[in-house]
């Protein structure tokens, strides 16, 4: 572990056609030995600026693939590249490059939102004017500014969610990782955070990967990977994917994963 | 990463810990209550049924509340090594570890810089402790109030070592009481904490090999010869073993071939 990676340039590479992608899956499979699970061969890119969806049922192999990325699993087949960055070989320089909102809270509810905030950026290595300059932008970004010396408990669902993604910010990634972001939260606060991470892709060239099984939070042009018993069985834009069905994306999930339940019920919207 | 990175991170960590511990009050207060509780309740009921002769480092009779500080100090420090690391799975704060295995700083440095974070919390909890037993009159010789530092060190670090290390391999334990039942009273109890082992000797052999071996012994009576100012080279040597065979494990446990959340969360999906 650490820090074998000095030769490589420590920056990020401008953002323009040539990059490499912020994200690059290429053959990864992992199994349990004792639940007999595989990712099987699972390949794919993510350039600067895109929005991706990971879409997959429970138990698709979605949280694997998501543990596989933020290296808390290890998979010695296949590779995980963050901007050209190897994290098996070059972990340190690869996890730089990546902000994490995970689907578990991960705020300390006794801190203060600047202090978990400033915590955060310690670990990511910013630091005094860096870091003040960091948070302001951030906190501002997902209007949070007014709270900054409340104790995260105060803070509503909806909030702490925002905090999470502005803290997932702080050290300007160039990849985004949310793993079921919106779990437990309303209808409104969740089409809000997802037209706001659509926004920092958008304007911003963040790639992200979004991990859910909500099919109403894909907007027509993101692109899809769809993951089915640890394999990817599609890929391509929202509206591609659907373009063969009836019922659009939502039909083709539903037949793609071919879930055992009434076909209303395949895909959840609105009924968190 | 420059050396000024991971000053910084050990930093943020450590005023994380001491950040968490005094606004949490309650935990605060049920640290301090449950030595106190020992001190002030069940030795002053004990006093009179057990005498302790002189023993080392004792060079005259001492009452048994003298005789108990140790073993209460290393208790402070063996529940708040098993309360720091495991917290991480039971408060559903497993998030807040992953939150910081993500950093790009490497995985055992980071491991390192919370357990001594947790480690300076425990010094401080002792302290306090000590100040409060203090103002009941039970006094330790003054000198002794510095050289139990450097042992309050080394101990704290290895007794949170092994609940770094519990985190790691304990398969699914319910809660908090898993922990107390199986490792903390056992710990305790099996050790020279409340009494000396020349006493158990005479009750039980066997008791007093286990007793012997029990690194939390060789933790408390590190304790008690630095609290008068004597290094117990055995006890010291016997603690440093702990702490880096089970820090070491703890690392192996924590490294991602190893996959330290599946079999804990049992995610596979």
């Amino acid at each position: 572990m650490g820090d074998r990676d000095q030769t490589m340039s420590p920056d990020l590479p401008p953002l323009q056609r040539s990059a490499p992608p912020a994200l690059e899956v290429t053959n990864l499979s992992f199994g349990y030995e004792r639940h007999g699970f595989r990712l099987d061969r699972v390949g794919f890119r993510i350039f600067p600026g895109a929005f991706s969806v990971l879409l997959g049922p429970n138990g698709s192999g979605k949280t694997t693939l998501l543990m596989l990325l933020t290296r808390l699993l290890d998979s010695r087949e296949g590779t995980i590249r963050l901007s050209g960055f190897d994290l098996r070989t070059t972990p340190s320089q690869a996890l730089r490059r990546m902000g994490v909102v995970f689907q578990q809270p991960t705020l300390d509810l006794d801190l203060t939102v600047r202090q978990n905030l400033r915590y955060f950026a310690a670990l990511q290595g910013l630091t005094g004017r860096r870091t003040e300059q960091r948070i302001a932008d951030e906190l501002g970004r997902v209007e949070l500014s007014d709270r900054q010396r409340d104790k995260v408990r105060t803070l509503s669902g909806g909030l702490r969610r925002r905090l999470e993604l502005a803290r997932a910010m702080l050290h300007e990634p160039a990849l985004l990782v949310l793993d079921e972001p919106t779990v437990g939260l309303d209808v409104p606060t969740r089409a809000r955070l997802v037209r706001h991470v659509h926004t920092l892709a958008r304007e911003h060239g963040i790639a992200v990967l979004w991990t859910t099984h909500l099919i109403d939070e894909i907007d027509p042009l993101d692109q899809v990977i769809v993951l089915h018993s640890g394999r990817i069985v599609a890929s391509g834009t929202a509206t591609d994917i659907g373009s063969d069905e009836e019922g659009g994306i939502a039909a083709a999930f539903a037949r793609l994963t071919a879930v055992a339940r009434a076909p209303g019920s395949v895909v959840e919207t609105f009924s968190e | 990463m420059t050396a000024a990175a991971w000053l910084l991170a050990l930093r943020a960590i450590v005023a994380r810990e001491v950040l968490r511990f005094v606004q949490q009050r309650e935990r605060f207060a049920a640290a301090l209550v449950r030595p106190l509780l020992w001190l002030l309740v069940f030795a002053a009921g004990f006093r009179m049924a057990l005498g302790v002769s002189i023993t080392p480092p004792y060079e005259t009779y001492v009452t048994y509340e003298v005789y108990i500080i140790p073993g209460l100090i290393g208790m402070i420090q063996l529940f708040h090594g098993m309360q720091s690391s495991l917290s991480m799975i039971y408060d559903r704060e497993m998030g807040s570890m992953r939150m910081l295995l993500v950093s790009p700083l490497p995985r055992w440095y980071l491991l390192c810089c919370r357990l001594l974070a947790a480690t300076l919390v425990s010094i401080v909890q002792v302290y306090l402790f000590l100040l409060i037993a203090l103002a009941f009159g039970i006094a330790q010789p003054a000198w002794g109030y510095l050289t139990v530092l450097p042992a309050l060190i080394v101990t704290g670090l290895a007794l949170g070592a092994i609940g770094l290390l519990l985190s790691t391999t304990v398969p699914q334990l319910e809660n908090f009481a898993g922990i107390m039942n199986f490792v903390i009273f056992p710990m305790f109890f099996l050790s020279s904490a409340l009494y000396p082992l020349w006493k158990m000797q005479e009750s039980s052999l066997l008791l007093y090999q286990i007793c012997a071996v029990n690194p939390f012994t060789q933790a408390v009576e590190l304790i008690r010869f630095a609290l008068y100012g004597r290094l117990e080279p055995q006890a010291l040597g016997w603690t440093l073993l702990t702490l880096t065979i089970a820090l070491g494990l703890a690392i192996r446990g924590y490294s991602p071939a190893k996959g330290m959340t599946p079999r804990r969360t049992g995610a596979g999906d």
